[in-house]
Formats: structure tokens, C-alpha cells, sequence
């Protein structure tokens, strides 16, 4: 089918839900897909574009200072910490660690929202490293931002970015001043932020050079906990650009809101070129859809996603909107051709068999095991808040394989590896164990007496690609019949469960021809498709 | 699927979660049996193996490799981290260069005549990026040229042909290379998919489910899990491989302990000990990105880098021994490389900032033992912008292993490297079919031989570069103080004789310039200074 953008008119069923929610969150719960099933394709974008979710309570001090040359005492366990400016590295490193167990709770139990998903995607565009920012309030702060403007406007979000204190750590922006000017942020705002790469990317090095003049003068705080203007370190002469930006001469202002002034004039010029929306959209595109941009997509998605977005002053949630209603999105030729990320992966299991944590206020137990599942992300090479650069992720940006970067031979055997653990031994902190309730997930299902239905619907929901008829038919008869042809095999055995589930001897006959099949979905490589 | 192989895979089977998740990860490509393949392979007639350390961040080459010979300079450069002179570390017949002290494995190894140093490696128009410059090397491209293979992938796909669909098969069993790490490097990336494996832990074997594998469709996704179906089996096949070849090793010399690179570095002795026929081996270890507290306050010979470095030099060295001890050293060489150096001049932070060309160290049995390339020149009245020009470029090691020690033929070496580099000295006379005639450019010490004379100095307007080329191929360059190619004056075959060309430098803001000759295996950097 070609490329459109016109509004899907196929089957709303549990595959498109789906396929929607996998793409827009992490994984699929089973009481998500029954609720958008019930809403139909417009509602469901609207509700997953609205913004009614509140934003997370800021994570809290779980962590034990014992190390620290200047320990934070006037924090009390329980309570917040972004709020204390804290300069101790071993407090700093304490509560980075602290953030990012925070961040995976709010993935874990995000509603249902596009903005986590969101969240990260800006994360991955305006990529920075917690280890290289190193304070945790300004990595707090910038994320609190991050998230607040996740669905809002664009140009908001990239003003805020250029006053932002991590940022300014992390490209240098503190150190640009007028005696000496520094181009790391001015580079990466036009190559890696805005306009991007694309064959119309046309700005200068002399582009670079001005606008590393204009951003010169701002500094953190890290008392307050924010950045300021400095106007004695401003260069206050013009700022002339080359013709890409239509020769846009920036005036030098030389007073006290001369650095956020010059800010809007950028970034109002970054913006009124063709170039910037039709770079988002590309990010966009691979991000949400697949990889490959052919021309077709770029004529068809890309450039009337890019108009919308102007029309709308850069407003993100039209273009979306567009893009999770169209035919495109929802064309048999990009369901299920995603390579999870290893978040998709790891939170996308939590969701799907919804493993349970400790309740909300044993926040130190429930903090152990956000961490571990940090650590796992970490292992298979996303490790969140700390990308390997500034171009973010390599899975959404290195040509030629892009997902596929998040595979190879020693993390896809990782991932097997940690799937079946989580299924059949489960992560264990504080005496408290996070694993897969095998027989809770069953019960939940339509019809789980019924092997085939069982079968149908669990591959459905697992799987980024259905199964055929004979491959589940053999599944049937190796696993829940144990090599029986009836399937009163299996009904007898599970209405016994259900019946009695205190008969040990059926109950673990149950329990471990389930653990079986869904063991082997995880391990199929359309386990790794999205 | 059989119901055998089903049940098998199907009932849980209890597996472990190691322990420590900040573990090693190891990833493999393929070579194979070579003595049926020999007159097949268009370069890989021999058992030879290449170990590659990636040194990740940018390792500061001037505290790497002391310059002794312009010690006043260098500590006027390096004001509160400087190495003493007497600290450094001295090697046997070299009075103009040391070792950073905490190197004393290296420096072993260099006095038994296995170590080479080669000089200021890096590439016209440097470029300051990390992941930017790591490209570059990874892929061995030019400054502003993106490429998506790698340069170990090319080399791979050239001499295996049809990898990997037609692979693993009698004359090549094993991965055609390994990469010790969880990430994919894009040195080993191939046309079309990557040209070895990676894996943590080569005693660890997953396996993989024998699925029944339903066709894949005509869709985006079924590119993908095509992709996967083969990664599966590569690593399910290639995984037994490495298993079992692990396995045959019972001991080894000793390693030193808590140190990563050395952890690397065992598996990869073992592998080959073990039978792998795998040609490239790669590790990685990080951390050289020292923009602060690169030394100590009080005493430069210790800190951050120190410990860097000290963990690299051991490690390289009880490597070098478990060789021996295993009896493999013939078929081994191995090199270091970091995607740049560091800028001439310290920083405020006891540290040094992104810079540009920097030594490289070539190891083992059958390197020519010795330097190449002269003492870097840091000139007077530094800025913080200047930056070393480079003497060599990073591909002709590239191209120099690859003929001189892998013995791959001029085409594949073409095919490979995109152009022509220029070879030096590495490798025995007789290693493959060694260049020769390079012994003067051994020792720093030994070289007298003048090049290029450049006069006036200081000028203002027209430079008058004199130049003696024994003949053949013969490049001259003018570098500016950032380390930046400006001009390539010529690059051309010569006569032998001695001859003079003017460089008209009247445009070019005053400061220090480089004039950079290359004759064949001869190289020679000088300085100048416009007004």
C-alpha cells in the first residue's frame, strides 16, 4: 500500500490496539488494549495525546550516605532530595543512581500516556550523560522539563533546553563566553537538535561560530539550582547568518535579558526554515514507525507531517495525532518491524505480565528493584540518562542497520537470558521477588480452558508477528497436551485448577506447561519484534 | 521441530544471571580452517591473529610517551602535570623519548624487542568528536567522509567471501573475528551486516530454542526477524565453537587481577590457544577522557592516568607472556589506538582537552622492535588551540598490518583501505614480504638524516621548502597550529635528486605551521613561523 497519511479505516482489533500501544508505550497490558479496543481509533489517540496524567512525585532519598564527606542529614529518609543543592560527589553519585531508579518506577507505572514514551524520545534527541552533568538536581530539573513539555510545543521546549543547567554542563554552554567562545552547544542545537543532517542542511561553520557568540554569557548556580545570564560575558556585537537562514542578522543586545532575547530571535530563524520540522519528523518517523524513510515515505509522511507541525507553531500533538490515525501507521508492512529497545524489552515484560512490586510506601525495596531492572537495561546497552553520546542511541540514528544495533551475539542471548529468568526464577531484593505470575496472567485471559484460544491469544499479545495455525497446533500438542491430541487434555486440567487450585500435584502441571509456552515465545525472535 | 529437541528447550532449565552484570562481554566473526583453504584465501595463507586494543576517550599521548627531547617545552605545556624526567622511564638505545613510569611492562617489552612506538598517528583535518573521530578510525574513512563498513569488516568480507549465509562450513568453522564487548563496533561492520560476534563470557552458552521457523514476510518486519533468525544461528553455531576451544585451555600464565583489559585479554590467549582459526580479536577499555584530575595534585606520576596506563601496560605485558608460555607468540600481534590525543596544553583542571594525533604501540614476537617518527615538536608560545600534527597516518598502520603481518595481496589491500597508503616498518624483515630498507628511521636517536629544510623562518610571505626523495612516492603537506591539513603541496611519484618548491603562506594568519614530507617509508615534520 502506498504511503498515506489519510486516516486508517481497517479493523480496530486487538492487533491494531496493540501494535498502538506497543509503539506509544512500553508493552502492552492487557487491560490497556481491552480499554482502547473500547474506544475506538480517535478516542484512543486523543486519550493517549491528553494530558491529564499528573506528573510523578519527584524521586526520594533511599539511599544511605554512609561514604560522604558532607552527608546529606537534613534530608530525611522518604523525602525528596531535588530540592537540596548538594555538592558532595559521593551525595551527587548516590542520587544519580537515585534518579534513575525513580525514572524506571515512573516507566513501570506509567498510565496510559504517550508521554513516558515521549520522555524518552527527547531524552534520546537532546541526548545528555548524567555522569558528565554529574549534578542530580540539574539532571532531576532537566528531566522534570523534559517530561512537562513532552507533548507541548516544540520551540518551548527547545528555548528551554538552550538555559538548561545540565545542558549547559554537558555541552560546555558554562565555559562559551565572549573572550573565549565555545561551539560544542551551538554546533549540536543546528547538526543534532534542530536541523539536523538532512541534503537541504545547509547552514554554515561560520553558522556555528555566530551562534556560539549569541549563547555566550550564560551560567549555573548550582546553589539555586538553575542557570542565569551573565551579561559581562556576552558578546554583544551582531550576529550575521549565512544565507541558509536567509542572511538573518541577530542585533547585539547588551542588557540584562540580552541572552534570552538573542535566544528567541535564534530560535525563531531555526525555525522558520523548511528543514527543522521536516528533521523532528524524520526523528519522529523512525522513532514511532520503522527506520527506512524511502521517498515515497519522505514525500508522502514526512514532509505533509512536517507541514502540519508548522501549521500548528510547532505545537507536537497534531502531527501525531496524524501520524498514530493513519493508514501508514497502521499498514501489515510496519506492524511488528521494530527491534525492541532494551526498555521496550524490560518494561514492556513488567507491563505485560504485570509483575508486581511492593507497595508504594516501601519505596527502599521497591527503589532495590527499579534499580535491578535499570542495571539490565544497562546491560543490554541502554543505559537511561547516560547515552553513549550526544547523538543519543545508535539504534535510531547509525545507517545501515540501525535497530539492528541493538543486537548482536552477546546481548540477544542476554536478553533470552533475562526474559526466562524473570519467567521462572524471578529478581529477588530485600526478601522481595519480582517474577512472573504465570497462573495470575492466565486467568486473566478470554478463554484459557480452551488450548487453542489460549494459545492464539497469548502469541497474539506476546509477539510482534503472529504465528501460523500449524506452528500453534504443534506448540498445542508439545506443551499443553503433552503430547496428547485431545484438548480435553488440557480443559480437564485447568478447570481442575480453577476448581481447586490447592491440588498441588494439577496445579504445578498448570503452572509449568504455561511457564513452558510462554518460555518459548520469549525465546522466538518475534518476541524481539515490536 | 522435533518433540525431543521441544521438551528440551521448553522446561526451564534454571539458568544463572551472572553475578556481577558489569561483566565482560566478548562478540566473534570468522575465520576458518586455513590448511584446506590456503590457495582459496587472497590473504589469509596463515595462522596469523591481530589483536586490536581500543583505548577509549582519547588517550593523552605527550604524558604517554614522554617528549624528553624538547623537555623544556613539554613542561612549559604541561605546567602542573608534567612527568619528571628522571620518572620517566627509560628504553634501551633511545635517550629522546621515555615512558610514562607507571608503563613498566611496556617498557619491558620494548627492551626485549617487543614493542614498537610509532609517533603522532592521526589524519589530516582532525576532527574533536568522540564519537565522531571513533568513526573515523573504525571505519578507517577520511576526516569528512562517512562510510558505513568498517575497515576489519572489509577486510573480512574480501577474504571470506559469501559470509555469512555460506558460514560456518568445513573450511571455516570458526567466527572470522571476535569482539570482546557488548557493543557493535563499526570496525567490523560488513557491506551488508556486521562480520564477527561478540560475547561476555566464552565458557557461557545460551541455548538457542530449535523454533519452528514460520516464513518470514514480505514486510519490514520480516527483514528483521530474518535478521534475528540469523543472528540466532550464527551465535548458536559459532557459540559451541568458542565453548569448546575455551574449554581445551587448563592454564595460563599469570594475569594481574582487577583489571579489566587483562580479564579481555586472557579469553582472547585462551581462544587462540584453544584452535580458533579467528583473525581479529578486539578490546576495548575506557575511561581516557582525562578533562580533569588526569594527575595528581602535588605528584604527576600518579592518578587517573597513571592508573590507566598502568593497567594497559600490564595488562599488554602478562599477555605478551601467556603467549609465550603458551606457546603462540609466533602467531600474535596486537596494536593500541585511541580515537585522538590530547591538546598540547594542560587545562585548569589538572587536565588535558580534546586534541589531536598521538602515539600508537604495536606488540609481539615478530614487530620490529623500535620507534617511528621524531619526538612531536611543541612549539613555543602555546595557545590552547594547537593541537600535534600528525607524521602518520593511522591507515598506513591499518595497511601495514594488513600486508605485513596478515600478508593480504595489493588488491585486497586497495579494496580494503580505499587508496593507497604509505607502509612503515612494523613487522620483521621477512614476515610476510616486509618492506625493507628502514633502518634508519628506527631509533629517534640514530636519525640524522635531513629531508626538508625550510627557510626563511620566521617568513612573512613565501616559505622556500627544500626536499631530498630518494625517488617514488613523495607527498608534501602544510599542517597548520591546530593540527589541520591546509595544502597538499604535491602527491606524486618523484626521481630521486634533491629540489625546492615556494609556498606562498602570504594569506595565513601569523603562527606556528607544520610542513609535513613523506617519501616512501621516510616521513619528516618540521616547524615554522609565519609573521
Amino acid at each position: 500500500m502506498l504511503p498515506s497519511l489519510s486516516s486508517y479505516k481497517g479493523p480496530w482489533n486487538e492487533d491494531a490496539v496493540k501494535h498502538l500501544l506497543r509503539r506509544t508505550m512500553f508493552g502492552a497490558k492487557r487491560g490497556d488494549i481491552n480499554l482502547f479496543l473500547n474506544l475506538g481509533l480517535s478516542r484512543s489517540v486523543l486519550k493517549l495525546l491528553e494530558d491529564a496524567e499528573a506528573l510523578p512525585n519527584p524521586p526520594l532519598k533511599e539511599y544511605t550516605p554512609t561514604n560522604a564527606a558532607i552527608p546529606d542529614t537534613n534530608i530525611l529518609a522518604g523525602k525528596t532530595w531535588v530540592n537540596d543543592p548538594s555538592n558532595d560527589g559521593t551525595i551527587l553519585s548516590l542520587r544519580r543512581a537515585s534518579f534513575k531508579k525513580w525514572w524506571m518506577g515512573t516507566l513501570v507505572m506509567q498510565g496510559a500516556s504517550l508521554r513516558e514514551k515521549m520522555t524518552l524520545f527527547w531524552h534520546n534527541h537532546f541526548s545528555t550523560e548524567a555522569d558528565e552533568v554529574r549534578n542530580s538536581q540539574f539532571i532531576y530539573k532537566h528531566f522534570n522539563m523534559l517530561r512537562t513539555n513532552a507533548l507541548g510545543n516544540v520551540k518551548t521546549l527547545v528555548k528551554e533546553i538552550c538555559t538548561d543547567p545540565a545542558m549547559l554542563v554537558y555541552l560546555n554552554g558554562q565555559s562559551n563566553t565572549k573572550g573565549a567562545p565555545d561551539e560544542n552547544f551551538s554546533r549540536e542545537i543546528q547538526e543534532l537538535f534542530v536541523i539536523g543532517k538532512g541534503v537541504g542542511a545547509n547552514y554554515t561553520e561560520s553558522d556555528v561560530k555566530e551562534a556560539a557568540r549569541l549563547f555566550t554569557g550564560w551560567r549555573n548556580n548550582s546553589t539555586q539550582i538553575n542557570s542565569y545570564f551573565d551579561n559581562a560575558r556576552h558578546d554583544t556585537g551582531n550576529k550575521q547568518f549565512s544565507s541558509f537562514y536567509k542572511n538573518k542578522l541577530i542585533t547585539g543586545r547588551n542588557n540584562s535579558t540580552a541572552g534570552i532575547d538573542e535566544i528567541n530571535d535564534f530560535i525563531n530563524m531555526l525555525f522558520d526554515t523548511n528543514e527543522a520540522a521536516l528533521f523532528l519528523c524524520r526523528k519522529l518517523y523512525i522513532w514511532f514507525v520503522y527506520y527506512n524513510i524511502t521517498p515515497e515515505v519522505e514525500s508522502a509522511i514526512i514532509v505533509p507531517m512536517a507541514k502540519i507541525l508548522r501549521d500548528n507553531n510547532y505545537n507536537v500533538k497534531p502531527a501525531l495525532s496524524a501520524l498514530f490515525s493513519s493508514e501508514h501507521f497502521y499498514d501489515e508492512m510496519n506492524r511488528g518491524c521494530q527491534i525492541k529497545s532494551p526498555v521496550d524489552l524490560i518494561v514492556g515484560m513488567v507491563r505485560e505480565f504485570e509483575i508486581s512490586f511492593s507497595s508504594l510506601d516501601n519505596y527502599t525495596v521497591n527503589y532495590g528493584l527499579w534499580n535491578q531492572l535499570v542495571s539490565y537495561c544497562n546491560f543490554l546497552q541502554q543505559n537511561i540518562g547516560d547515552p553513549p553520546d550526544v547523538s543519543g542511541w545508535k539504534a535510531y540514528y547509525q545507517v545501515p542497520s540501525y535497530y539492528e544495533y541493538w543486537l548482536n551475539s552477546d546481548t540477544l542471548p542476554k536478553r533470552l537470558q533475562y526474559s526466562t529468568n524473570i519467567l521462572s526464577n524471578g529478581y529477588t531484593f530485600s526478601g522481595f521477588k519480582m517474577i512472573v505470575d504465570v497462573l495470575s496472567y492466565s486467568r486473566k485471559l478470554k478463554s484459557p480452558g480452551d488450548p487453542n484460544k489460549l494459545i492464539e491469544e497469548v502469541s497474539l499479545h506476546l509477539l510482534g508477528l503472529p504465528i501460523s495455525a500449524q506452528h500453534r497446533d504443534q506448540l498445542k500438542k508439545d506443551i499443553l497436551l503433552s503430547g496428547q491430541s485431545e484438548d480435553y487434555y488440557w480443559s480437564g486440567a485447568w478447570d481442575t485448577y480453577i476448581a481447586s487450585p490447592s491440588n498441588d500435584t494439577n496445579t504445578k502441571y498448570v503452572k509449568n506447561a504455561i511457564t513452558s509456552l510462554i518460555r518459548y515465545f520469549l525465546e522466538l525472535p518475534e518476541y524481539q519484534l515490536n | 521441530m522435533s518433540r525431543r529437541n521441544f521438551l528440551k528447550s521448553s522446561i526451564p532449565a534454571g539458568f544463572m544471571i551472572p553475578s556481577s552484570i558489569n561483566g565482560i562481554g566478548l562478540r566473534a566473526y570468522d575465520a576458518g580452517h586455513q590448511f584446506l583453504n590456503n590457495l582459496l584465501l587472497p590473504g589469509g595463507e596463515n595462522d596469523r591473529v591481530l589483536v586490536i586494543v581500543q583505548l577509549n576517550g582519547g588517550n593523552d599521548g605527550l604524558n604517554t610517551v614522554i617528549p624528553v627531547e624538547y623537555f623544556s617545552k613539554y613542561v612549559n605545556a604541561r605546567k602542573n602535570i608534567y612527568i619528571e624526567e628522571a620518572k620517566s622511564l627509560k628504553l634501551s638505545g633511545v635517550s629522546k623519548i621515555g615512558l610514562h613510569p607507571s608503563m613498566t611492562g611496556l617498557q619491558q617489552l620494548y627492551n626485549d624487542g617487543k614493542l614498537h612506538i610509532v609517533q603522532s598517528v592521526g589524519y589530516p583535518q582532525p576532527n574533536f568528536s568522540h564519537f565522531r573521530a571513533t568513526d573515523i578510525w573504525m571505519g578507517a574513512s577520511d576526516s569528512n567522509q562517512v562510510l558505513n563498513t568498517g575497515w576489519i569488516g572489509r577486510y573480512l568480507d574480501e577474504i571470506f567471501p559469501g559470509f555469512p549465509s555460506e558460514y560456518p562450513n568445513a573450511t571455516m568453522s570458526d567466527p572470522l573475528a571476535i569482539q570482546i564487548g557488548s557493543v557493535t563496533s563499526l570496525a567490523l561492520q560488513g557491506p551488508t551486516q556486521p562480520m564477527g560476534l561478540s560475547i561476555s563470557n566464552p565458557a557461557s552458552f545460551y541455548n538457542f530454542v530449535n523454533n519452528i521457523a514460520d516464513p518470514a514476510p514480505k514486510t519490514n518486519a520480516g527483514k528483521e526477524l530474518s535478521y534475528i533468525r540469523e543472528l540466532s544461528r550464527q551465535t548458536q553455531k559459532y557459540g559451541e565453537v568458542i565453548k569448546v576451544a575455551n574449554s581445551k585451555v587448563s592454564t595460563q600464565n599469570v594475569y594481574p587481577t582487577s583489571n579489566n583489559l587483562a580479564d579481555q585479554l586472557k579469553i582472547v590467549a585462551r581462544l587462540i590457544k584453544g584452535g580458533l582459526k579467528t583473525k581479529i580479536y578486539m578490546v576495548n577499555f575506557g575511561g581516557f577522557d582525562t578533562h580533569s584530575s588526569q594527575t595528581n595534585s602535588g605528584d604527576s606520576s600518579s592518578g587517573k592516568h597513571a592508573t590507566l596506563l598502568s593497567t594497559v601496560s600490564s595488562a599488554i605485558k602478562a599477555f605478551q607472556d601467556d603467549l609465550g608460555f603458551l606457546g603462540i607468540e609466533d602467531r600474535v600481534m596486537g596494536m593500541t589506538f585511541s580515537e585522538f590525543g590530547r591538546r598540547i596544553l594542560g587545562n585548569n583542571s589538572l587536565g588535558t582537552d580534546h586534541g589531536s594525533a598521538a602515539p600508537l604501540f604495536i606488540f609481539g614476537k615478530s614487530v620490529q622492535s623500535g620507534v617511528t617518527g621524531t619526538t612531536p615538536l611543541i612549539p613555543d608560545n602555546l595557545t590552547v588551540n594547537d593541537n600535534l600534527p600528525y607524521q602518520y597516518d593511522f591507515r598506513s598502520v591499518y595497511a601495514t598490518l594488513l600486508s605485513n603481518w596478515l600478508c593480504v595481496n595489493s588488491t585486497v589491500l586497495n579494496q580494503v583501505m580505499l587508496k593507497d597508503f604509505q607502509q612503515l616498518p612494523l613487522t620483521k624483515p621477512g614476515t610476510c614480504s616486509v618492506v625493507t630498507n628502514i633502518n634508519s628511521q628506527q631509533n629517534p636517536d640514530s636519525d640524522q638524516r635531513q629531508l626538508i629544510h625550510l627557510y626563511p623562518n620566521p617568513f612573512h610571505r613565501t616559505l622556500t621548502i627544500e626536499f631530498n626523495t630518494s625517488g617514488g612516492h613523495t607527498l608534501l603537506q602544510v599542517i597548520d597550529g591546530s593540527g589541520k591539513l591546509l595544502n597538499t603541496i604535491f602527491d606524486r611519484e618523484y626521481s630521486p635528486g634533491k629540489f625546492r618548491v615556494d609556498f606562498n603562506g602570504g594569506h595565513l594568519p601569523a603562527g606556528v605551521y607544520y610542513v609535513r614530507f613523506q617519501n616512501q617509508v621516510f616521513q619528516q615534520v618540521k616547524s615554522v613561523l609565519k609573521v
